[in-house]
């Protein structure tokens, strides 16, 4: 993946005028370097030198640094907003390191080596060659509670994540079930309290023990993380309110999954509707296998 | 005799009074004082020669300015004079109660939590605090219907009954009576006369200011005549401290 | 009669303690001991440095000079067994000290709003103490959330209502709530009544005598109240221009006061 990415690579056909991946090789090293601080402390926050991206923060500018930080000449992308691999945001990155540094793209899941990723973490199982990028809005678990910069990294260096129960006491005493579903927090190696980013918490377990490095970044606020493969990470909850994960009563409409995140997508006017896997490959995929 | 219980030996208090350029006004001098277990020590002495001022140097409130003021316990004596504060409250716990004419209470609190208060400090259990003071207002006919009700919008009466319900509550083995009769009609006078000698009873040491000569005459065991130690700067000032630190 | 046992086991001890900000303003030669189970009065004039006091005694501002020394619980959060071992609040690790003011202290801070998680329910503001202690059970919880407010006497049915929709005396009800539910061991109180209407005040005044006493709570209190001072404190020390001028039994400063400055405050009272 982090391969020799040397002038040659970008002599591939890709825009003329950019270094192999866009970003220059100087900023890939320092973001490297931020990785592996983040890969040797599961769940924690480092500070990284930020560039600008030509797309504005909030289309992914975090995660669009790691994966250009960490892409070689030889890797396949993959990249999902929502699961899907064709929207707006998805298909423009993609193009994007076509363009800047000529790599494989793909939608298979099990083709590609880096997936970078909005809202999802695919349904097929990451394999130990995989590494997923999420992108991240807001990195800090603890900012909903607490403004002061300064005062949630103390908190994080002492462990005092009380608060992050307050919250999900909040959750029950409202809605009488924990009624955070996405960016539902979890602790990382039973030490660092750690925002997944605003995937369902359908997909938290996925992350627990995964194979694949899982790689985080937040353009706007210059802060990356990391799973490394094999990590615990547990979703925080209370003994008499265990976590638990979404579930439908009816099946993928398309593909027929019943193990799988379903979109609702509403089919007309008068209300009627229909769920599907979110995963639009992992739901094509599937049909494909049946055909 | 028993031996004494509280001695006071060549006491004295002054007050200085910074506000008048540092003037020293010397109210006691040379007190001198045995009080025995049991007994009941009467302070004598014409109105307003500021006899609450010894009861409030044995309570602690007034600092004790010369001599001693000296509590004897079967394994030792207590000195009085520079007794750190934290002991003071211990020592009002367990040893001296106060019955002064004003009562000085949290103005939402019930009369009956008030009386049950130096039972409660001591762990007492709340229904058995709760049992004896409910016991010792009525013994004083203070109304059941003002038990729930704070004092604060009592009669002078009722206020003092409250006040002696609480003082005697406690059975402290030291009792301070600032005039506990004043504002009492017969009844309830009877009724403090009968506790203060069933404190004696029990071996409660006294030492009382009465007005009340009916009272004083039943109750004193002994007369402590103040005149000769009591100095005249010190008179006609009133219970508590109005006034004196003003300018 | 046997002589009654009048020493009490020492809770925290101030050895000269000096925190500066200008020649007279803080405090400086601090030298007390605060037994357990005793509520200590600290009270003088506004500027007098009794509340940079109160900083500097609970852990949130170090001192120029002394030292502020605890004797902790018998196998405390500090991991120091024996009641007789002292913590030097200063020297030991941030991490020691935060945990020492989750776990054995309570601050009541004077606004409410301070002290309170105001975009929280009122029970989720009593819970938090206990939920980073490691308490994990909802209903446990909810259980202790109303309980509490029970004892601070607020309507238990309140307990999902937001502390905005509380007036003044209620917050600072449940803010006392919210400090004492761990049941801390010395509790620190900045003008607890301040900003409070007299009826409320009096209420509130009750309330915390008897949790105190129900409690066994040490209490250093800062106020510049001296009715409030006479209610609930055991003992009392004057500041005036950042150092204490005279120290005693309550009724002792207030009925027979010894230093010029005492003289002045007490006789300043109004007394309806």
């Amino acid at each position: 993946m982090i391969a020799n990415s040397s002038i040659a690579d970008a002599a591939q056909g890709e825009a003329s005028g950019y270094n192999f991946a866009y970003l220059d090789e100087q900023t890939k090293r320092m973001i490297r370097r931020a990785l592996l601080k983040a890969v040797a402390i599961p769940g924690y926050q480092v500070p990284f030198g930020g560039r600008e991206m030509p797309m504005p923060y909030g289309w992914g500018t975090g995660g669009m640094q790691l994966t250009a930080s960490v892409l070689g000449a030889d890797d396949t992308l993959k990249v999902i907003d929502q699961g899907a691999d064709d929207t707006t945001n998805a298909v423009s990155i993609r193009a994007f390191f076509e363009r800047v540094a000529g790599v494989e793209t793909t939608t298979a899941t099990g083709e590609a080596s880096v997936i970078q990723t909005r809202h999802r973490i695919p349904e097929k199982t990451l394999r130990a060659d995989q590494i997923l990028i999420f992108q991240v809005p807001i990195p800090e678990p603890l900012r909903f509670i607490e403004p002061s910069e300064e005062e949630t990294r103390v908190m994080h260096a002492l462990e005092e994540y009380g608060v992050m129960h307050v919250k999900l006491y909040e959750d029950i005493a409202h809605h009488g079930h924990i009624a955070t579903t996405y960016a539902y927090p979890v602790k990382v190696d039973g030490r660092y309290v750690m925002d997944p980013s605003p995937i369902p918490k359908f997909d938290n377990p996925k992350l627990h023990m995964s194979e694949a490095l899982m790689l985080f970044g937040a353009g706007r606020e210059k802060r990356l993380y990391a799973i490394p493969p094999h990590t615990r990470v547990e979703s925080l909850d209370f003994e008499d309110h265990p976590f638990e994960i979404q579930a439908w009563e009816q099946p993928c409409a398309i593909c027929g999954a019943t193990d799988s995140y379903l979109d609702e997508v509403i089919t007309d006017d008068q209300g009627g509707r229909m769920f599907v896997c979110s995963d639009t490959d992992y739901c094509n995929t599937r049909r494909e296998d049946m055909a | 005799m028993t031996s004494p219980f509280l001695t006071a030996r060549r006491l004295d208090k002054t007050f200085v009074l910074h506000a008048q350029g540092g003037q020293a006004l010397p109210v006691m001098r040379g007190l001198e004082l045995d009080l025995s277990p049991g007994e009941c020590l009467v302070l004598a002495g014409r109105s307003g020669i500021g006899k609450s001022t010894l009861l409030k140097m044995v309570n602690g409130n007034y600092r004790i300015s010369g001599g001693s003021l000296t509590l004897h316990f079967d394994d030792g004596e207590l000195e009085l004079a520079g007794l750190p504060a934290h002991a003071w409250h211990l020592l009002r716990r367990d040893v001296i109660g106060y019955v002064s004419q004003f009562l000085r209470v949290v103005p939402r609190v019930s009369a009956r939590e008030v009386v049950m208060e130096p039972l409660l400090v001591r762990g007492c259990d709340e229904q058995e605090a709760r049992r004896r003071a409910e016991a010792m207002l009525a013994r004083l006919n203070l109304p059941e219907r003002l038990w729930e009700l704070a004092p604060g919008t009592f009669s002078g009466g009722e206020q003092q009954r409250v006040n002696i319900a609480r003082g005697f509550i406690a059975e402290h083995p030291l009792l301070l009576l600032d005039e506990p009769t004043a504002s009492l009609d017969a009844a309830n006078r009877e009724v403090v006369v009968t506790l203060i000698e069933e404190a004696k009873a029990r071996g409660s040491a006294m030492l009382g200011i009465f007005h009340d000569e009916e009272v004083r005459e039943r109750v004193a065991d002994r007369l402590l005549e103040l005149e000769g130690h009591m100095l005249v700067g010190g008179a006609g000032r009133r219970d508590d401290n109005d006034g004196k630190f003003s300018a | 009669m046997k002589r009654p046992q009048l020493e009490r086991p020492a809770l925290l001890k101030a050895r000269g303690i000096q925190r500066l900000y200008g020649p007279g303003k803080g405090c400086e030669e601090i030298d007390f001991t605060l037994h357990q189970g005793e509520v200590l009065g600290i009270v003088g004039e506004s500027g007098s440095g009794k509340s940079t006091l109160l900083r500097v005694l609970s852990g949130l501002e170090k001192p120029d000079q002394g030292q502020v020394i605890y004797h902790p619980a018998e196998q405390g959060c500090a991991g120091v067994a024996g009641s007789d071992a002292e913590l030097d609040l200063y020297a030991i690790s941030e991490a020691r000290r935060r945990a020492l003011l989750r776990m054995e202290w309570g601050l009541v801070h004077q606004n409410p709003r301070d002290g309170l998680r105001l975009g929280v329910s009122a029970g989720a503001n009593v819970g938090e103490r206990l939920m980073a202690m490691g308490q994990r059970h909802y209903g446990e919880l909810r259980a202790a959330g109303q309980d509490w407010m029970s004892r601070v006497e607020l309507d238990p049915e309140r307990i999902d209502d937001a502390p905005q929709t509380f007036s003044g005396g209620m917050q600072q009800r449940l803010q006392i709530a919210r400090t004492l539910v761990t049941q801390p061991r010395l509790v620190f109180m900045d003008e607890p009544t301040g900003g409070l209407d007299v009826s409320v005040q009096a209420r509130l005044l009750d309330m915390l005598r008897t949790l105190t006493r129900e409690l066994g709570l040490s209490v250093i209190l800062v106020t510049h109240d001296l009715a409030v001072a006479r209610l609930l404190a055991h003992r009392l020390m004057v500041m005036r221009r950042g150092r204490v001028v005279e120290a005693g039994l309550t009724d002792q400063i207030l009925d027979d006061p010894q230093h010029p400055y005492t003289q002045l405050l007490v006789s300043s009272v109004l007394t309806p």
